[in-house]
């Protein structure tokens, strides 16, 4: 019987490559998963060229790099004089993913560490269950939360003439990425090995003290692209920032002033232009730019994670 | 298998035909643009089905840069606007083969909301320049005279994206050609979140079609030069004594033909001018 089977996988054995059904059928699955292996690639580099083949005649021709950077007007339809500056909209976008941070990471830390090292049986399961549920709560959702019920909750609690600013959208934003945050912090914190709870629980630590000296050392890298990756999360993050942000382009003084996002720009006025126009083409190196951050983000947690697996 | 492909082809063949004759005797017009006349144009399409039920209208509202952008790339039979189109997009049409012809269906007075709780009597179009336009030096209400309480005292100015017509003719006719509107404003999607954020942010002003006006905010009466504060009104906008009125429009690619032309001429008619009225817009033609 066993040896049977071994003549038949034998790759010296003649009648091997019969080329029945199954031949076929095996050669087919190949060709399949490794188009949809590649497609990844080709969809990254298809939309990398093509955002960049739109924004190209604004970076030759229009485009002035001190004014794009360094100049908060951002005045496309102006008949006089149209202006492309990004630095109020970069503020934006910054000050309102800096909250959210500020907001996320303690939260998801805080549940990750319970999910993973605290909770046990039924607890840990539907925790699980609605972290997860809240990471699937649609983007359009969280900014009518903050459109609708937190700038009008900011309004009454601080005394502010509107609610819709840096506040209310960092808020939502980071209630949006702490889901994903926790997710990934928890398989960090997973991926610690037990022996390294059990070393220091034998050496008479506590709960507190093998978290704090051993697990999260441990898990570092793991947290940090967890936190690497929130930062993308939020940094591309439009309907809701649109919606919770106020659409104002204005440098934020203090957390209570709205503000406008690059994301949510594209999202408002890409809709509104003609074709080939100098603000389409300005929208679309917007784009770029927001592309080539992403990109170092989720490039640097990438690293970050493969440092670990190296040591 | 043979029985299988026969019938197979029937029913595509069937499918062919019943999909052709539909094709034929029903016409689809693709109307998009001004968030301003979307409402109008939505009723006028309704109404129109009983005119001519052959003809379907599909009104998509999105402001008037996105109707004109939409009609310079073909992918719209009419465009409805809040502004003239400008020179540059008439060049681009002209570039793809296609002159824009232009109606006036209506005339919109553009209404200047505050909260309800704002005890303002008027406003002038160069307090309005002031508070909206760039370098102008009104922040509070209390440089206007007004008492608002204390946490409401900052001017709240909301305004629109940056390729509504609204916004367009309101800096024309406020800030005029010259001067450009000061950073920082919310500036909103559609007609209807300008007049929703004001009605729940004391200190707000905005700018928005008459015909949004709602319980929940105030209209603020308009004063232009020397002249007496004029509230917004379907007649203050017919007799033109309303300073901020203005012109709605609607474009076709070339001169009109067929179910376009039927379409334009039913809504410059009385049935049709009827239905703007009704809407809270001045009609072109006079109405008994």
């Amino acid at each position: 019987m066993s040896a049977d089977i071994v003549s038949l996988h034998d790759p010296g054995a003649g009648d091997v490559d019969r080329r029945d059904a199954a031949w076929y059928w095996d050669k087919l699955v190949q060709v399949l998963v490794f188009a949809g292996g590649i497609s990844g690639i080709v969809c990254v580099l298809g939309i990398f060229v093509f955002i960049s083949k739109e924004g190209f005649g604004f970076i030759t021709n229009t485009m002035n790099f001190t004014e794009f950077f360094s100049s908060p007007e951002w005045r496309p339809t102006s008949d006089a004089r149209p202006t492309y500056g990004i630095l109020a909209l970069a503020a934006g976008t910054a000050s309102v993913t800096g909250l959210a941070m500020l907001v996320a990471v303690p939260f998801s830390l805080g549940a990750a560490i319970y999910i993973g090292e605290f909770a046990t049986g039924k607890v840990r399961e539907v925790l699980k269950v609605l972290v997860e549920l809240l990471a699937a709560i649609p983007s359009v959702v969280w900014g009518f939360i903050g459109h609708s019920i937190i700038s009008r909750l900011i309004v009454t609690m601080f005394d502010v003439p509107v609610g819709l600013s840096v506040l209310n959208a960092g808020l939502i934003l980071g209630l949006m990425a702490a889901p994903i945050m926790t997710t990934i912090a928890e398989d960090a914190l997973k991926a610690v090995p037990d022996g390294f709870r059990e070393a220091a629980e034998a050496m008479g630590a506590t709960r507190w003290q093998v978290i704090w000296r051993v697990v999260l050392p441990a898990a570092k890298n793991g947290l940090l692209s967890a936190v690497l990756l929130g930062i993308g999360r939020g940094f591309g993050e439009t309907m809701a920032v649109l919606m919770a942000s106020g659409h104002a382009i204005n440098m934020p003084d203090s957390i209570f002033d709205p503000v406008r996002a690059l994301t949510a720009t594209i999202a408002a006025e890409l809709g509104e232009t003609a074709h080939g126009s100098d603000h389409y083409s300005a929208l679309f190196t917007l784009g770029i730019l927001l592309f080539a951050v992403t990109f170092v983000i989720n490039l640097t947690a990438d690293i970050v994670v493969r440092g670990r697996g190296k040591r | 298998m043979r029985w299988r492909t026969i019938s197979l082809a029937a029913v595509l063949a069937v499918a062919g035909t019943t999909a052709c004759g539909r094709g034929n005797s029903r016409n689809v017009l693709q109307n998009k643009g001004s968030d301003t006349l979307v409402n109008v144009a939505q009723a006028w399409a309704e109404a129109y089905k009983t005119v001519n039920p052959n003809v379907a209208i599909a009104v998509t509202g999105g402001g008037s840069g996105t109707g004109i952008s939409a009609l310079i790339n073909g992918t719209v039979d009419i465009a409805n606007a809040s502004r003239k189109m400008k020179p540059k997009e008439m060049e681009h049409a002209k570039a793809n083969g296609h002159e824009p012809k232009e109606f006036v269906v209506g005339y919109d007075a553009l209404a200047v909301y505050v909260h309800k709780d704002n005890p303002i009597t008027s406003i002038s179009l160069a307090q309005l320049a002031e508070i909206y336009g760039e370098d102008g030096t009104t922040v509070a209400w209390s440089q206007l005279g007004v008492q608002l309480p204390e946490d409401a005292d900052e001017i709240v100015r909301i305004s629109r994206q940056n390729n509504s017509g609204t916004y367009a003719y309101f800096k024309a006719t406020v800030l005029g050609r010259e001067r450009e509107y000061k950073l920082g404003s919310l500036d909103q999607a559609g007609s209807k979140d300008v007049v929703a954020l004001v009605s729940h942010t004391p200190g707000a002003i905005g700018y928005s079609g008459l015909a949004y006006a709602t319980p929940d905010v105030k209209l603020v009466p308009v004063v232009a030069g020397d002249g007496p504060a004029v509230m917004p009104s379907v007649g203050t906008a017919i007799d033109r004594t309303y300073p901020i009125a203005r012109p709605l429009f609607m474009y076709t690619l070339g001169e009109p033909t067929g179910d376009e032309k039927a379409y334009l001429d039913w809504i410059l008619s009385p049935a049709g001018q009827k239905i703007i009225l009704d809407k809270g817009y001045a009609p072109v033609t006079e109405l008994d």
